[in-house]
């Protein structure tokens, strides 16, 4: 683990440019409660993202992956250690051109849009949040970038299936032109030729938009196909850290992870 | 003989702009074997799992030429017979444990309730059955789980426990609805390995529910691939790989495949034919051929 960010360190040092890295975690610790009902749900996690990686956690629930995720957008508060994006360290607020820079797409497509508001009201009021003026063209934009007619502008979520809802939500990601994004469990609501359909968009945007992502999946093919890098997570630790085409290899060297790539490669019956 | 025959299942919706038909015509045969059920949300797999114990609620209109269990219609019980086969010969484990168990009452007695309702037993040699029953569950620590109440359990071991409640009666045939789909990859084996043994063990049918191509592939001896409500192959579960259906072909490409890297992934392209009776009804009377003769094969091995 520490080898692996050291690497990392180096070749963002040969380069000599702090604004490479787009993400730098170090001793990252997260807990809920206090006294006897306090759980660490992070213990101190550190990791690096060059900008323009593609980085995946993986592990099983309860690992602390998506808490990683939520104290980095400040959704969650009681942290310790030291998170800097774009080389700005993060302070327990966080100021508006943070949330330009860093958006998160949730997981579940059908809770996380409002149930009343239009997919027009839903982005007009994120670009309206980040001071945009020409609104009205930016929507139009938005929606072809995430390969939505504008016929889908004036419809309600319930109009809409599970694959539309999860690009209207990658849409309002997009709104205030980010460069890194937090996808949370993107594609694990949805069928596979639906998933399908939202990873290849999420690929094409990263090649346009050059941004840097950071994903959090349980399943270590989704993680596999859009990310570079891994992270396996462990009750709170980072067990591991290896590049795809390792795992791919299954050159696996901690035991959680070898299980891991053994139950995703099916069930195989005694 | 087959377990369960099924002929011509058709489920209706009727709405305001019309009859919708979330299932059209499904016929397949079940013997001593695990059937898998696959197909996107909305192909009408877990409408056809709930259909055979006529769980679908007014206005859902269920007709079937006829559901026959051990060559019993149940298409012509009356709703007092229908509750004996729920549970007692047929019974159905649900996707996600949160919402099946009941949060009020302790997971020992929701399942000795399961286990008294079939059976005239005290309930003492109900409580006995009903931790014997979760220690086959793979639970270790079956005192203590039989008086914590739901919330207190994982998603894993709230699986079990739905699997130990669904199985206490014996029935013959377990419906398993996305059983593992709430669940983590590494519990996901877990939970379904035990539900192998015990079906095994049994000598029970089993059908298997799920969006997971290569879940059922895996768990699976028989497969039928569903969409928009009818069955547009069945195959055996081991050549599923070699399936010929455009569809399949479709969702198997979709997938992204550790061991197989591309820069992007297939998209499936649907096509309205699939929609259409000719292939579906052709493939369904070839099914049901299938499954007479698997099911004796299989029936041989029990």
């Amino acid at each position: 683990m520490s080898e692996n960010s050291s690497i990392e360190a180096s070749s963002s040092a040969t380069t000599d440019e702090a604004a490479e890295i787009a993400i730098k975690i170090s001793d990252l610790s997260v807990w809920f409660g206090q006294g006897a009902d306090r759980v660490d749900a992070v213990k101190s996690a550190s990791f690096v993202l060059p900008r323009g990686a593609s980085f995946g956690l993986v592990g099983e629930s309860g690992s602390g992956k998506s808490t990683i995720l939520r104290a980095l957008t400040g959704l969650v508060t009681s942290w310790r250690g030291s998170m800097e994006v774009n080389g700005q360290t993060l302070g327990k607020k966080r100021d508006k051109t943070f949330y330009r820079e860093v958006q998160m797409v949730f997981q579940d497509p059908y809770a996380s849009l409002h149930p009343r508001h239009s997919v027009d009201q839903v982005l007009s009021e994120t670009l309206s949040l980040h001071k945009y003026k020409d609104i009205d063209n930016r929507i139009d934009k938005l929606l072809s970038d995430v390969g939505l007619g504008p016929q889908f502008r004036y419809r309600y979520p319930h109009q809409l299936s599970g694959g539309q809802r999860q690009r209207v939500a990658i849409a309002r990601a997009l709104a205030p032109s980010p460069s890194i994004l937090l996808l949370d469990e993107p594609t694990s609501a949805l069928d596979v030729s639906v998933q399908a359909e939202i990873l290849n968009l999420l690929t094409d945007l990263r090649e346009e938009q050059n941004l840097t992502y950071l994903m959090v999946s349980h399943n270590l093919a989704v993680v596999g196909h859009l990310c570079e890098k891994v992270a396996v997570m462990q009750n709170g630790e980072i067990v591991e850290m290896l590049a795809v085409e390792d795992m791919r290899k299954l050159k696996a060297t901690h035991p959680y992870t070898q299980h891991l790539l053994e139950s995703s490669l099916g069930y195989v019956r005694t | 003989m087959s377990l369960l025959d099924v002929q011509n299942l058709r489920v209706q919706f009727p709405t305001r702009s019309g009859v919708f038909d979330a299932v059209r015509g499904v016929s397949f045969s079940l013997g001593h074997e695990r059937l898998g059920i696959v197909g996107e949300s909305g192909s009408g797999k877990s409408l056809t799992g709930r259909a055979i114990l006529r769980l679908i609620r007014h206005p859902g209109v269920v007709t079937a030429d006829h559901i026959s269990l051990e060559g019993e219609n149940l298409m012509d019980l009356t709703e007092r017979q229908m509750r004996k086969v729920r549970g007692q010969r047929i019974s159905m484990v649900m996707q996600d444990p949160k919402f099946s168990l009941n949060p009020v009452m302790r997971v020992g007695e929701q399942i000795v309730e399961a286990c008294l309702q079939h059976e005239k037993i005290s309930r003492k040699a109900a409580k006995t059955r009903a931790i014997e029953m979760l220690e086959a569950v793979s639970i270790r620590d079956s005192e203590r789980v039989f008086r914590a109440y739901p919330h207190e359990m994982s998603g894993g071991m709230g699986q079990r426990i739905m699997i130990a409640m669904m199985l206490i009666p014996n029935p013959q045939i377990l419906i398993a609805d996305e059983p593992t789909s709430a669940l983590d990859v590494s519990v996901q084996t877990q939970v379904l390995g035990i539900m192998d043994k015990l079906v095994q063990e049994r000598g029970m049918g089993l059908i298997f529910i799920s969006h997971d191509l290569s879940l059922v592939s895996a768990f699976c001896d028989r497969v039928l691939i569903m969409y928009g409500g009818r069955v547009v192959e069945t195959c055996q579960a081991d050549k599923l790989y070699e399936a010929k259906h455009p569809y399949t072909q479709g969702l198997l490409n979709s997938m992204p495949r550790l061991d197989t890297p591309v820069d992007r992934l297939q998209v499936l392209q649907r096509e309205d034919a699939w929609m259409n009776g000719d292939i579906a009804t052709e493939q369904a009377t070839s099914a049901t051929g299938d499954a007479a003769n698997s099911a004796d094969g299989a029936g041989g091995q029990a």
